[in-house]
């Protein structure tokens, strides 16, 4: 089709994108780059930046006993579960519930993204007093009650427990919007394809998952991927407000996201603070270019 | 062949076979819940069930109490807690209004405005921003809005929630849809690209309006960022914050009144989804990154 040549059209065009354009540009390009920039000096707040080339990053990779020992392992442990496994919890979970007729769906699917909907604070008042460490906490009294322990388990102040933790809780709402998306993904596939692969030979539902569902909505499934993979990284903040420590105890429940807290507030050092924060979002776009691998439509 | 007889995907009747996915998804459904279902018998419990032990699940005679004294508290400084609710109720409304305005403004040319190299250059950047966590930039971000002066008034609360690459994204891929044909046909008829906004594309994108809206009611609702980095006065701050402040520092003795104010500031968000849950659907249905 032809387009209509229209005079103006591009000034118009660039003055309807502009106040996003800028926004974007102040509030997440621009931090973005500043951040990198800081990453390559050493910055206190008080005095201006000094150019210190690559040493926040080497001392990072070299001497940080903490973020080598704890962070990392940590964070990984942490990533590989909540991300891959929330991705894979939202899938199943979005087939189930594309099983059932269309209300009782509604309803479920409701049930199961509520979690994400309650928001931080209610996060923490929950998981507090489930995992409350005298007998009062729910999980504590339960254990109690059956005889399994004699004395509560301080679970939230545990450096065994307090990882897990956190990892429970990042599953429980782990179903967001790409779960959302997931939904609407499996009820668009053309049924056609289905019969068509029946008629094939295909056998079953499993096959139905692997052969047409999957490859069908590859767009939503990187959507979902990527969604998961941030929201596990916009989680990590839960293990210091659960334990009420920061660092937590042993540093089991500091993540990447926590170390640059602590390198940012407590210790005002700011340079190295953005060298941790460039590491994180190289992450998770490392993260995500593995999802990309896997979903990309080919062409 | 017998076996595809009936949908199996989206059914329209109940059959037995269907009683498995019930089975498994039930009791998924259950716990996911269970915790809210906690929360908001804690906020009707008087004193007494609130320290009873065993702890208790569901209340046994509820009460209005916390929500009363939830209420009547103020912070440190004297600032009543309406006070926080109403800051709370504006930004979020001021924020939800604006970024409608803005996202269909700029979706609206990033997909219809393709022949443009800035266009589709950009897109491309605000689909890796996707990735984007914003705890990694909390000091760039306070930098820029000191370097603006931006501190202490409302549009630090609210200019950087409108900076939220998905709804665009989201939106984006909704306008795809809207057939160039209509669009061209609006030129010929004299039409300019605010009008076609005006006329065609706001009316036909409704469900992806529906979905920015709620997803910004969501950020804009909870946000603790502006009222911990950015503002200073306490007059200027949210509900959100305080409730925050209060569960931190009172957690105990504030109990009910936390689980009151956190059920409170739960039910919006629940509301909406409900009545929008069907135009969120069909957005999410367009929401694929190819």
């Amino acid at each position: 089709m032809k387009k209509v040549k229209r005079n103006g059209d591009f000034l118009t065009s660039m003055l309807l994108l502009a106040p996003y354009l800028l926004l974007f540009s102040l509030f997440i390009a621009i931090p973005v780059i500043i951040a990198i920039g800081l990453s390559f000096t050493y910055f206190d707040v008080i005095n201006s930046p000094t150019f210190t080339g690559l040493s926040n990053y080497i001392s990072l990779l070299t001497q940080d006993e903490i973020f080598l020992k704890y962070i990392i392992p940590n964070t990984f442990k942490y990533a590989l579960i909540v991300g891959p496994g929330g991705c894979v919890l939202s899938f199943v979970l979005a087939w189930l519930v594309t099983q059932i007729q269309a209300v009782p769906r509604t309803i479920l699917t409701l049930c199961l993204y509520m979690p994400s909907m309650v928001g931080p604070l209610m996060i923490q008042v929950v998981w507090k007093t489930v995992f409350s460490g005298d007998q009062r906490g729910i999980l504590n009294s339960f254990l109690i009650s059956r005889g399994w322990i004699d004395m509560p388990i301080n679970f939230l102040l545990s450096p065994d427990y307090l990882l897990t933790i956190i990892i429970i809780v990042a599953l429980w709402q782990a179903m967001g919007i790409g779960f959302l998306a997931m939904i609407a993904g499996i009820l668009n596939v053309n049924e056609e394809l289905y019969e068509a692969a029946y008629v094939d030979g295909m056998k079953n539902r499993f096959q139905e998952v692997i052969y047409i569902t999957i490859p069908s909505m590859k767009p939503q499934m990187l959507f979902g991927a990527v969604m998961a993979i941030v929201s596990a990284f916009n989680t990590g903040w839960i293990g210091p407000a659960l334990s009420g420590t920061n660092p937590t105890p042993e540093y089991a429940g500091n993540l990447i996201l926590n170390h640059i807290e602590d390198y940012a507030y407590s210790r005002y050092e700011m340079g190295y603070a953005a060298a941790v924060s460039v590491v994180l979002l190289l992450m998770i776009a490392f993260f995500s270019k593995v999802a990309g691998a896997l979903f990309t439509e080919k062409e | 062949m017998a076996k595809l007889k009936g949908k199996r995907v989206n059914p329209k009747h109940f059959s037995t076979d269907q009683i498995k996915f019930y089975v498994i998804l039930i009791p998924i459904a259950i716990l996911m819940i269970l915790p809210v279902v906690y929360m908001a018998n804690e906020a009707f419990k008087p004193l007494g069930e609130l320290y009873a032990f065993p702890p208790t699940l569901i209340v046994k005679e509820p009460t209005l109490n916390n929500f009363r004294k939830l209420f009547e508290l103020s912070g440190t400084t004297g600032v009543p807690m309406t006070r926080y609710l109403l800051n709370s109720v504006f930004v979020t409304v001021v924020t939800v209004v604006l970024n409608i305005y803005i996202t269909v403004a700029c979706a609206f040319v990033l997909s219809k405005k393709g022949q443009y190299r800035v266009t589709k250059w950009f897109f491309s950047i605000n689909q890796m921003a996707l990735m984007f966590v914003q705890v990694a930039v909390t000091v760039p971000r306070y930098i820029i809005i000191v370097r603006l002066g931006m501190i202490d008034t409302w549009s630090a609360h609210i200019f950087p929630l409108i900076a939220m690459p998905i709804g665009i994204f989201l939106m984006k891929q909704f306008i795809d849809d809207v057939p160039d044909a209509l669009i061209e046909a609006a030129y010929v008829d004299g039409a300019g690209n605010f009008t076609v906004i005006r006329k065609i594309i706001i009316p036909m994108t409704k469900p992806a309006i529906a979905t920015v809206a709620i997803l910004t009611f969501q950020s804009a609702w909870q946000a603790t960022e502006a009222s911990n980095n950015f503002i200073t006065s306490d007059v200027m701050k949210t509900i959100y914050y305080y409730l925050n402040a209060l569960q931190t520092n009172n957690a105990v003795a504030a109990r009910g009144v936390v689980a009151a104010g956190t059920i409170l500031l739960f039910l919006p968000n629940l509301i909406m989804f409900i009545c929008m849950q069907s135009r969120v659907m069909s957005t999410m249905s367009h929401s694929g990154i190819k």
